[in-house]
């Protein structure tokens, strides 16, 4: 603890969001710095590096209007997110400001942003069931508590409205509802709109980070961190199962990008940073469960994968580190199927041991694993139905051509229907009867 | 030897520690966090912190501890869960909670638990330095307790023994060693190295038929996300005939680790029956962990494998995964501001790389045991493209290559090895002895078996454009029997009782596909229509 204030009036230079200043005595990393500018706006800051007595400083918000005569308070601590089970039910900006029109609540205790991992040894393993309501995601890619499932879309594809359709039919495998803490990353107005319907319409409770497509660059970096360190608080200190939902992970990954760069940092692939990959993994890491606690964080991060890519290094980095992804389809799209999920590049990890009996139904892997093996199959089929024609086929598979059809047509298809587990796996079923081949 | 901090960028602080030597240990800060010297300058030394160094500041002490990186080797460490620097996370868990806060150091090994030690000699009894003593019992590992210096044995343990209280003492004073400390970067000694004759069995019917691995070999398998590469990765830690396993989760989930242990906890060993937990060491640093602890882990795992390698035993360490090890580098070497090399990895990437890899081999032990160390790493190419600096990197040194092949995976073939690019460079002497101890046929089988894929694919772009029923009748017979062998042979449910094939149950089953070949050859022949064999299962 420090005796007295430090303040300096020493900055030396500014590029971008970064700031020198130098002669500075006992700095540390992390150290939140308050900026008042010559106009008297005030700003904030981090310690990012320190040489001797200069000091790196990255400021959050706006650099606009700031100069060398910038006065520096240093505070003595590290970033940390207010808690208190009043953040429920409240929205806020990228710098944790309410701006639902309400008073800021009064924190009851106060977190490192950057959260503290997981000690492996304490995690119990993520095997509860969650019910989507979309039988893609249900009966093909199990989502159980404690998973992180990344939805990877491309432009101009229904991911929103998927992401809204989980928000209002998500339910757990005991039929309690989540607490969704939801964090919109460099959001443009249609979509803020959107999602602020879907919350408010919604019966559970949420608690929002909302950074808009006009809002600082710093703050799509931030409020992330700040929705998952008010997602363990409720999860790990007040025992609820909260479900963290990001959009858009790509918006986020160019903010750090940016800010890389003007740091004058080596460029990794595409110009993303080197350390991306860590970066990413220390906000999905923080998915869980733990060992004799109550409460869960549960993780659905929106990408958006650019030029339709799942080989870019967001999709790419992202798909390392999570528990499997959904990847919707330009191609399902175009054929009016909501939601677009293309079943082959889908994955769920943590499906295993989500089903079966006392989880879902005991058929429930014989049936998933009958009606992807088919519709694989189908799919293959279609590009020799693309050379020789469908009538160069033979019958048995021109059958598995017309499976893979109704199986998106019927199955993958549901519209705004909400379809329970048990109403996934019967028409799943009904399905694989239809087109059961005869007897050998 | 003590002195200030200097300056701080991410993981690496400088110090003014006067007499450091490079990778001396040394303590930052009010937190004490620990690091290692790795560049000295006069006045300024540069330390990697382990540990993050948020709320650290300039101008807080520093302290030297004039030793590098150091484990300790002793009984305790199978069946335990460490970090990379070798913290007892299950102890630590017990200490400061869920959460892991950095800068808590306490002793790797339980000091309290008691080891039996039979002793070979008894005090009063005059020895010399290097002496047996006799053996630490740790399961049906045996650990030998070496005199320290020549003398009287004062105190020496009959029966049961803590690490905390000694296995004894010399008359002089000076403690009779239970516990080996050795330096992670610094390989251990052993008396000669030989060649890899005996194939390391996996159970894995595509690995150990096609593409099989030796005792003190190494391969690596390369894959994009969702491939399967840690599914087969622990598949493999479960039913490799070996005696220890080190698995190092390497910037890895968190969650796929507590998958991993319930498992290990409930399953035993097929070999030996005992649970699967007794013989599996396990290092872990997830990827939300401090990335310089990650670039050590590996060290320190491979430290802890060639300690029971040289009692004499066999020891499989499985890395998932390198590349993220690679990256750890990258990320220190940036904030280092060293020259980038492609893809901005350091340009010391392949040798470290090579440095790693030859530190698994069969050894003759110094005193003249014989023991294993066998390396198998995941590599997970970013895009999946095997053209990137690291993949490429390994591929220089590792004697097996298991291609993980998405297409494959998309398909739900696991393990997704793909069966034309993958290759073992000690096949033929593995063969020669899978022929000896299993059945003549193997080579032949293998061989054959190749041959029918092979001829799948080349048929299959023909088949792609004329359909099958427009092939012959004979070239329907091998698209017919390739698909059996894929399906029936190849693949290999990872969750079912076939996760591990004996190389007896191998053999069985493709002698059996084969003959069905032949049979069908044989009656095509005959005239029989090709849709009235294949109708026959």
């Amino acid at each position: 603890m420090r005796l007295s204030e430090h303040i300096y009036k020493t900055v030396s230079s500014i590029r971008g969001p970064l700031l020198f200043a130098q002669r500075v005595f006992a700095a540390r990393i992390g150290e939140v710095v308050q900026i008042s500018y010559p106009g008297g706006d005030t700003a904030e800051g981090e310690i990012l590096k320190i040489d001797g007595e200069s000091v790196l400083i990255q400021v959050f918000g706006e650099t606009r209007g700031l100069n060398l005569d910038a006065k520096l308070t240093f505070t003595d601590a590290v970033k940390k997110a207010p808690l208190a089970p009043d953040v429920v039910g409240r929205i806020f900006n990228g710098s944790f400001l309410p701006i639902d029109g309400a008073p800021m609540f009064v924190p009851e205790q106060w977190a490192p942003l950057t959260g503290v991992p997981i000690n492996p040894t304490s995690r119990a393993r993520p095997e509860e069931f969650i019910e989507t309501g979309l039988t893609s995601i249900d009966l093909l890619n199990t989502l159980v508590k404690g998973q992180k499932l990344p939805i990877f879309s491309s432009a101009g594809l229904p991911a929103k409205e998927m992401t809204a359709a989980i928000l209002r039919n998500a339910r757990l495998s005991g039929g309690g509802e989540f607490v969704v803490v939801f964090a919109a990353l460099g959001l443009p107005h249609h979509e803020f709109a959107f999602y602020m319907d879907v919350l408010s319409g919604m019966q559970g409770e949420f608690a929002a980070f909302i950074n808009r497509a006009g809002e600082p660059v710093m703050e799509r970096l931030l409020a992330p961190r700040f929705a998952l360190a008010v997602a363990e608080y409720l999860a790990f200190t007040q025992g609820m199962d909260v479900l963290v939902v990001i959009t858009d992970m790509t918006n986020y990954c160019d903010a750090l990008r940016e800010v890389s760069t003007a740091r004058e940092e080596l460029p990794g692939r595409r110009g993303y940073p080197g350390y991306m990959y860590s970066d990413l993994a220390s906000l999905y890491e923080r998915a869980g469960r733990i060992r004799g606690m109550a409460g869960s964080v549960t993780m659905l991060p929106v990408v958006t994968m650019p030029e339709d890519d799942i080989t870019h290094p967001i999709p790419d980095l992202t798909g390392y580190i999570t528990e499997g992804q959904i990847v919707l389809s330009r191609e399902l799209h175009q054929k009016g199927i909501f939601p677009p999920v293309d079943a082959l590049p889908c994955l769920s990890r943590l499906m295993q041991h989500g089903i079966g009996k006392g989880r879902t139904r005991e058929d429930h892997r014989s049936v998933a694993d009958s009606l992807y093996k088919q519709y694989a199959k189908g799919r293959d089929l279609r590009r020799l139905e693309a050379i020789v024609g469908r009538e160069g086929m033979v019958e048995s598979d021109r059958d598995v051509l017309d499976f893979a059809d109704a199986m998106e047509r019927e199955l993958v298809h549901q519209g705004e229907e909400r379809r329970d587990i048990n109403a996934s796996l019967d028409a799943g079923i009904a399905l694989l009867q239809r087109f059961k081949p005869p007897a050998q | 030897m003590r002195g200030r901090i200097l300056g701080i960028a991410g993981p690496t602080v400088s110090v003014d520690i006067p007499g450091l030597k490079l990778y001396d240990m040394v303590e930052v800060g009010e937190a004490r966090l620990t690091g290692e010297v790795v560049r000295l300058e006069r006045g300024r030394a540069v330390v990697q912190v382990y540990q993050d160094t948020r709320g650290l500041g300039a101008n807080e002490p520093a302290l030297g501890m004039n030793e590098p990186l150091t484990v300790q080797l002793g009984p305790g460490l199978l069946a335990a869960m460490f970090d990379g620097l070798q913290r007892p996370l299950e102890r630590l868990a017990q200490m400061t909670g869920p959460f892991i806060s950095s800068g808590e150091a306490i002793f790797p090994l339980d000091r309290e638990r008691t080891w039996l030690f039979a002793p070979a000699r008894r005090p009063g009894d005059q020895v010399e330095a290097g002496d047996h003593l006799g053996d630490v019992h740790e399961g049906t590992c045996r650990h030998p307790v070496i005199a320290p210096c020549a003398g009287t044995i004062a105190r020496l343990a009959d029966g049961e023994f803590t690490l905390g209280k000694g296995v004894g003492e010399m008359a002089d004073g000076s403690e009779i060693p239970s516990v080996v400390p050795w330096p992670v970067r610094k390989p251990r000694p052993y008396r000669k190295k030989l060649s890899p004759t005996l194939p390391l069995v996996t159970g894995q019917r595509s690995i150990d038929f096609l593409f099989p691995l030796a005792r003190g070999g190494t391969a690596i398998f390369p894959g994009g996300f969702g491939t399967g590469k840690t599914i087969l990765e622990q598949s493999i830690a479960k039913f490799a005939a070996v005696d220890v396993v080190v698995y190092v989760g390497c910037g890895e989930r968190g969650n796929e680790m507590a998958e991993l242990l319930e498992e290990f906890v409930t399953l035993s060993d097929p070999w030996s029956e005992h649970p699967l937990m007794q013989r599996t060491i396990v290092v872990v640093n997830t990827s939300n962990m401090p990335v310089a602890a990650r670039e050590a882990s590996i060290y320190t795992a491979v430290t802890m494998a060639e300690y029971y390698r040289d009692l004499g035993y066999h020891v499989l360490l499985l890395a998932d995964s390198i590349s993220r090890w690679a990256e750890a580098l990258r990320e220190i070497s940036a904030s280092l501001e060293e020259m980038p090399g492609e893809e901005s990895y350091p340009t010391y990437l392949s040798s470290r790389l090579s440095a790693f890899f030859e530190r698994a081999g069969v050894v003759e032990t110094l005193d003249g045991k014989t023991g294993s160390l066998s390396m198998i790493l995941s590599v997970s190419p970013p895009g999946g493209d095997f053209t990137e600096p690291v993949t490429q990197a390994c591929l220089r040194t590792a004697g097996a290559f298991f291609m993980l092949d998405t297409s494959l995976a998309h398909r739900r073939h696991f393990p997704a090895i793909n069966w034309f690019q993958s290759y073992s460079l000690y096949q033929s002497g593995m063969v020669a002895h899978f022929n000896s101890e299993v059945s003549p046929r193997w080579g032949e089988l293998q061989r054959r078996s190749q041959e029918l894929l092979q001829r799948e694919d080349t048929l299959r772009e023909v088949a792609e454009i004329v359909g099958v029923e427009g092939l012959q009748d004979g070239d329907r017979l091998v698209m017919r029997v390739a698909e059996r062998i894929r399906q029936e042979f190849l693949c290999q449910n990872a969750f079912t009782e076939d996760a591990f094939s004996a190389p007896e149950k191998t053999l069985a089953r493709i002698e059996e596909l084969v003959a069905f070949y032949d049979s069908a050859v044989a009656r095509l022949k005959q005239g029989i229509f090709p849709d009235e064999i294949l109708k026959t299962p």
